[in-house]
């Protein structure tokens, strides 16, 4: 199983590589000028992305440097016992929509401590592969476009982590508990 | 909302740093989160310049309008407001299809693409359309066939069968997913109806 999923997932990329120019050749498409057209958009875009990843960044660093978080964290903790939601992993939970970074790595220290193959091994590696870095996301794509008023996506994008989380905890005690 | 997160942070940071007498911290924490911020930045560069270059030539070749036509009853349900020929379909596909796959390097590139199309067609360019809210909905809900950032980690440390997480995480993924987009649709048909009053 391993196998054929590493497998698979090392061979979808180059195969996307070689498919692309080679069907656009097939067409008689100058394939290099395309690329070089293309390609130059990339670095405007990466730029204008500075002003707003440097906003978001400096917040969650703020927000985890100076305790603020870990403060949450533990007023959090007598709500989330309440329902028996493992109190190993509240950080995680937290964590992931605001820092993809800071989330893998406690995703490790999870793994360090108990295992990758221990509950809340399996517990926090579904949570962290079910659900996305919201923020972020959020972040790289609106400021990409320069949009300001957000709607509604926040709020969306919150919401579909705050399931993802209770549905990785429902699925892991039913598979695994 | 995003407004009231970023003030949320910054604000209980420097309380939190007051309280220990050590307001030192925010500014540290501060040029360490800018530093941070422009390095993903410079670490974007290649991959955008990168993948915009081979999404242009899978545009030119007519890859994006094929692979458009393929999956369009789907799209047409998820995004009814935008055309069905219009280029931003091609791009939001390609971002699905690349997300599957957990080719995120890859979706991010191709996300941004369908963002400006989707630009393009909404009224008011400061404000987020109701398309891009959708869009924005299946990306943060992280919806995945193979999470394999971290099947390599559990192999990392030493896991009997790395893959096993597969179909939990593809239970829980397609939950949020799911929630993701049926609350999307309940928050347009409000705002909807505020726009037309």
């Amino acid at each position: 199983m391993v196998e054929i999923v590493s497998f698979l997932s090392k061979l979808i990329l180059p195969a996307i590589l070689a498919f692309i120019p080679l069907y656009a050749t097939f067409r008689k498409v100058p394939v290099y000028e395309s690329f070089t057209e293309g390609a130059k958009e990339g670095f405007p875009t990466a730029i204008q992305l500075i002003p707003h990843l440097v906003g978001m960044m400096v917040a969650v660093s703020i927000f985890r440097e100076t305790g603020a978080l870990h403060f949450y964290l533990r007023l959090l903790s007598p709500l989330v016992d309440g329902i028996h939601f493992p109190r190993e992993v509240i950080p995680l939970a937290i964590l992931r929509p605001i820092t993809g970074a800071g989330s893998l790595a406690f995703v490790e220290s999870i793994f360090r401590t108990y295992g990758p193959d221990s509950f809340l091994g399996r517990l926090a590696s579904t949570m962290q592969g079910s659900t996305d870095t919201t923020l972020y996301v959020l972040t790289v794509y609106f400021g990409a476009v320069g949009i300001r008023r957000t709607l509604y996506a926040v709020k969306v994008g919150l919401w579909a982590d705050l399931v993802g989380m209770l549905a990785s905890w429902f699925i892991v005690v039913m598979v695994y508990g | 909302m995003v407004n009231y997160i970023w003030v949320f942070m910054i604000a209980s940071g420097v309380v939190a740093a007051a309280l220990q007498g050590r307001l030192d911290l925010v500014t540290s924490a501060a040029l360490k989160g800018a530093k941070e911020g422009v390095a993903v930045c410079i670490g974007l560069i290649s991959i955008l310049v990168f993948w915009m270059g081979m999404i242009r030539i899978a545009q030119d070749a007519g890859l994006l309008e094929k692979l458009a036509r393929l999956l369009r009853p789907l799209v047409r349900v998820l995004f009814p407001s935008v055309p069905p020929d219009h280029p931003a379909m091609g791009y939001i596909l390609s971002n699905m299809t690349a997300n599957l796959f957990g080719l995120g390097n890859a979706a991010t590139p191709m996300g941004i693409k369908a963002m400006e199309e989707l630009q393009k067609l909404n009224p008011d360019p400061k404000t987020a359309s109701p398309a891009m809210c959708t869009l924005l909905a299946l990306n943060t809900s992280g919806f995945t066939l193979i999470p394999a950032t971290i099947i390599g980690i559990r192999m990392k440390y030493g896991s009997v069968d790395p893959a096993e997480i597969i179909g939990t995480t593809l239970f829980a993924t397609g939950c949020a997913t799911l929630s993701a987009i049926l609350v999307d649709r309940l928050y347009r048909r409000r705002w909807e109806n505020r726009a037309r009053r």
